[in-house]
């Protein structure tokens, strides 16, 4: 199988990789630089659970090729925020109760992180369009919903 | 209470968030492998011969095994063996694992799947539970004649003179369907050999590691010392991580064992669907006679439940379901029978439910379809007959050493849901888009009851700088169980759950305490931590007595503190306490057990105290529909659970947001589509799960009557909040369009137009159009 060189850049970190023509940005991510913050639930788009932004669009990383993103900026969980420094997103996941599992939690941050960088001050109806690709099956939203609105006005 | 009933962050939030827990398929070692399951093309079928020799010359593949290189037995299951971890004569359904592969990348394994050739003799397969039993129909087990998998029978009073002794008499029939647990987190686990020394530790996401490694042991001939299962985080399970990851941890092991280096195995989601079990779909008929004024006099329920190829836990859940069919209402005569049938079928077992879900869509149904024949309100005709404090159950059972708030939660979720004027608004409306609004409700025993022995244990364990370990046999799915047990333990040492640091659950740490099943954590391991972590506080008290100069019972705690209760002044902290303890040579750690109250059974008339205590609750549900498409939306649930007591209520409304969500999914969207064995919704794009934009408002209202039982009165919550919203959308539905829909899920096919095409589809492509 033919290998490209592609150079990509996550959270911040510049990377110079060799790829597999069919590789998936999910497994560049998860196998080759460690970052297995991104989960994969379902492999073919549906579940969310492996959503990533990149070049500033929410996507789901099972769906995008490692070698369609030469020059892309991916970001994944891992660069949203430390233990030290959370992001306003992780912060209010923990204090509204919104993480059960926490399988689909770094997609549905990012979700919730691609919806707020582009409109930060969403309806509730707008939240739920913006984490309408993301799966869960245990919290039954609501508490995500509280989460995505507070962080919201903490940002605004 | 300083830290338990009152919301507290979940402790393992914050590694959640940031993406930094480990996930079974997040766990990497040195040199490790990737294994893959080659299944069966037939679901019931002999196996002639396997010939691995192509793929294991294959460069990378580092083992190939089948049944004949099991080391212990082929063969699993906690109630009837009968499970194969890899099939060795027959296969019984499409899950069937054939051969097993290890090899250096998951492709390679693949690859190597390609090239094992199985010879098979096709067997006559039977799909219909109905057929299964039926005289000359294939038999897949020999010591399960008729095909029959568990029969429970319950007999109260005298059935037929209940019958003559009533008004009215109706007889329904209800079906339930086919469902997956559809958990984010794919089936995922490593196993590691031991060096040195014979051994295995296994890491995955095991909802029940006890039983995990109860069934490596057999199949390993491994002892159960030689074996470790830890668990790595759960990304959800709901019943449904047990018997597949029993197989697939087994898998690993096996692989890992033969060549010595760590084998990870990682299911896809079609992988999931294909080869884990469901919840059974159920055939229910129920005949019920009340008087005119709407006493109910006698009911008969015959039920086939579906159980697939292996036994699993069907005779469990089919026998909560005898235990429960009649509903919270008082029949002085009831006749029930429950059969489990195998068939070719994916199998069935444990689902969050358990056995409830189906029977009380079909009893809920039912007491709506009665109350109009009667035409009475159907809220009335419930509280006629639902159970208040020493009702007598179906089983005998007389209810009086709980509070028995059926009558609370009713009126609670109707008040709040505004239920009895809205349901006069919905009672005549033209149009296309019709509302409706309906109710349901249940009463579930909590945790294993009859169904065999309960006891759990939990350690607690004080460090010399005030940190505290706590280890629980019990596990944590995602429910939130590390949070409450942490909780508990803070509260009973007086201290900050900050302080609390919860322990994976590890085979080798802690004694065999059950499985995380039944909603039992909370009541169960909560008792076991309280008892643990108490142990531990009276040695701490007794250590600073003559400190103190005051005899135990004098003595206060809380806050990080010891006081003297009448002289405040008089205090040592916790840290202070510990020194004390430890300088006079005190074992600060203890371990906590807990035995259930006793519970009888009579296996013969179904009769007996089944269940120890009992939780009750209430649903309403509001709904529009668009009648010319039969598209259901909900408006609204309104949720009202007694849970005893709260220990922490945040956790507890996110249990039942959840739960009311999984209860959308079976009421409208969900159904695993298998025909003739064949599993066709093999992932998200077919099998329908709710997403954020079907989820409707969902207003919790936490009931809390503490039990004589539980840590601080608690019960139970996970499974309760399911098992009613399908009935009651059920009865929403059919306040709008008119019509009762008799099967799950009210998909539009069956709101619109009574039933499901889905078979017709199946056997129209079958005659070639």
């Amino acid at each position: 199988m033919k290998k490209l060189p592609v150079v990509l850049t996550v959270n911040g970190k510049e990377y110079s990789l060799t790829v597999e023509s069919n590789e998936r940005l999910l497994d560049t991510l998860r196998q080759r630089l460690g970052l297995t913050g991104t989960k994969e639930g379902c492999g073919v788009g549906e579940c969310g659970a492996c959503s990533v932004i990149l070049d500033g669009n929410l996507v789901n990383s099972c769906m995008v090729l490692t070698a369609q993103c030469d020059g892309s900026r991916v970001e994944t969980v891992e660069g949203l925020g430390t233990a030290e420094k959370l992001h306003p997103l992780q912060q209010a996941f923990i204090d509204y109760n919104a993480v059960q599992c926490g399988f689909c939690t770094p997609g549905m941050l990012m979700a919730a992180k691609a919806l707020l960088d582009k409109n930060p001050h969403p309806t509730e109806a707008e939240i739920r369009q913006g984490l309408s690709g993301v799966l869960c099956r245990c919290t039954g939203y609501k508490q995500i919903v509280d989460a995505v609105k507070a962080a919201a006005g903490e940002e605004g | 209470m300083d830290t338990v009933n009152k919301p507290a962050r979940r402790v393992d939030a914050l590694g959640k968030v940031l993406g930094e827990s480990k996930y079974g398929a997040d766990l990497q070692f040195e040199g490790m492998l990737y294994g893959k399951v080659l299944r069966t093309p037939y679901p019931h079928a002999r196996i002639l011969s396997i010939d691995t020799d192509e793929a294991a010359t294959l460069p990378g593949v580092e083992a190939v095994l089948t049944a004949a290189d099991v080391p212990g037995l082929h063969t699993f299951g906690t109630v009837v063996p009968n499970q194969q971890v890899l099939a060795k004569e027959v296969v019984r359904y499409l899950g069937d694992a054939v051969a097993i592969v290890a090899a250096v990348s998951p492709a390679v394994a693949e690859k190597a799947l390609d090239l094992i050739k199985v010879e098979y003799e096709e067997l006559e397969a039977v799909f219909d539970p109905e057929e299964a039993m039926a005289e000359g129909a294939p038999v897949l087990h020999e010591d399960a004649p008729g095909n029959i998998a568990a029969h429970h029978v319950l007999e109260k009073g005298e059935v037929e003179e209940g019958f003559a002794a009533s008004d009215i008499i109706l007889e329904r029939e209800y079906e339930t369907q086919l469902v997956e647990h559809a958990y984010i987190e794919p089936e995922a686990a490593v196993a590691v050999p031991e060096p040195g020394r014979r051994g295995i530790t296994v890491y995955g996401s095991i909802q029940n590691p006890f039983s995990c490694r109860k069934a490596l042991s057999r199949m390993l001939g491994f002892k159960l010392n030689e074996i470790r299962v830890i668990q790595a985080f759960m990304g959800g399970s709901f019943g449904g991580k047990d018997e597949v990851m029993s197989a697939m941890c087994a898998r690993a092991s096996m692989l890992a064992l033969k060549t010595g280096r760590p084998v990870k195995m990682v299911n896809t989601r079609e992988e999931s669907l294909l080869e884990g079990y469901k919840r059974h779909p159920y055939k229910l008929k129920y005949k019920v006679g009340a008087t005119k004024e709407g006493k109910l006099t006698a009911m008969k329920i015959y039920i086939l439940a579906d159980a697939g190829a292996y036994t699993a836990q069907t005779p469990f859940v089919t026998w909560r379901s005898v235990v429960q069919a009649t509903g919270p209402y008082e029949v002085p005569h009831v006749r029930t029978d429950v059969y489990g049938v195998h068939t070719n079928n994916c199998y069935t077992s444990a689902f969050r439910g358990f056995g409830s879900p189906q029977i009380i869509f079909a009893q809920e149904s039912l007491m709506d379809e009665l109350a109009e024949e009667l035409g009475m309100e159907p809220l009335e005709l419930r509280r006629l007959n639902g159970y208040r404090q020493g009702s007598v159950t179906a089983t005998g059972q007389k209810l009086d050493e709980h509070k028995v708030s059926l009558m609370e939660v009713l009126d609670k979720a109707v008040e709040k849901s505004d239920y009895l004027r809205k349901r006069k608004e919905y009672a005549n409306q033209q149009g296309r888009f019709r509302k409706g609004i309906g109710l349901a409700c249940s009463f579930r025993g909590c945790s294993l009851g009859a169904e065999g022995v309960d006891a759990t244990g939990a350690m607690v364990s004080v460090q010399y700088d005030g940190s505290v370990y706590v280890f629980s046999g019990l596990a944590e799915n995602g429910q939130g169980l590390q949070t409450i047990f942490s909780q508990i333990a803070a509260e009973e040492l007086g201290i900050s759950v900050e302080r609390v640091r919860f322990m994976p659950t590890d085979t080798a740490a802690i004694p065999d305490g059950g499985p995380t099943v039944a909603s039992r954590s909370t009541l169960m391991g909560g008792n076991a931590v309280r008892i643990a972590a108490a142990k531990v506080r009276e040695t701490l008290l007794g250590a600073v007595l003559g400190r103190l100069k005051a005899s135990a019972q004098e003595l206060d705690w809380g806050n990080d503190r010891i006081w003297v209760k009448d002289d405040p002044s008089r205090c040592v902290s916790f840290e202070e306490a510990i020194n004390e303890a430890c300088s006079q040579g005190e074992l600060l750690a203890a371990l906590g057990w807990y035995k259930a109250p006793k519970v009888t059974w009579d296996d013969r008339h179904g009769q007996g105290n089944a269940y120890f205590t009992y939780v009750y609750g209430c649903q309403v549900a509001e709904v529009e529909v668009d009648t010319e498409t039969g598209y259901t939306r909900v408006l609204k649930v309104t949720a009202a659970h007694d849970v005893g007591r709260a220990i922490n209520p945040e956790t507890v409304r996110g249990q039942i947001y959840g739960g009311v969500a999984q209860g959308i999914g079976y009421a409208l969207l969900e159904e695993v589509q298998q025909h003739e064995g064949e599993i066709k919704s093999l992932n998200f794009d077919e099998y329908l799960i709710p997403g954020i934009m079907d989820m409707p408002e969902i207003e919790a209202i936490i009931v809390e009557n503490p039990d004589s039982f539980g840590p601080y009165g608690a019960k139970t919550i996970g499974e309760p909040t399911l098992e009613m919203t399908a009935p009651a959308i059920a009865s929403a539905v059919a306040q709008a369009t008119g019509r009762r829909v008799r099967q799950l899920p009210l998909d539009l096919e069956r709101v619109l137009l009574g039933r499901s095409l889905q078979q017709d589809r199946y056997k129209r492509r079958e005659g070639g159009c």
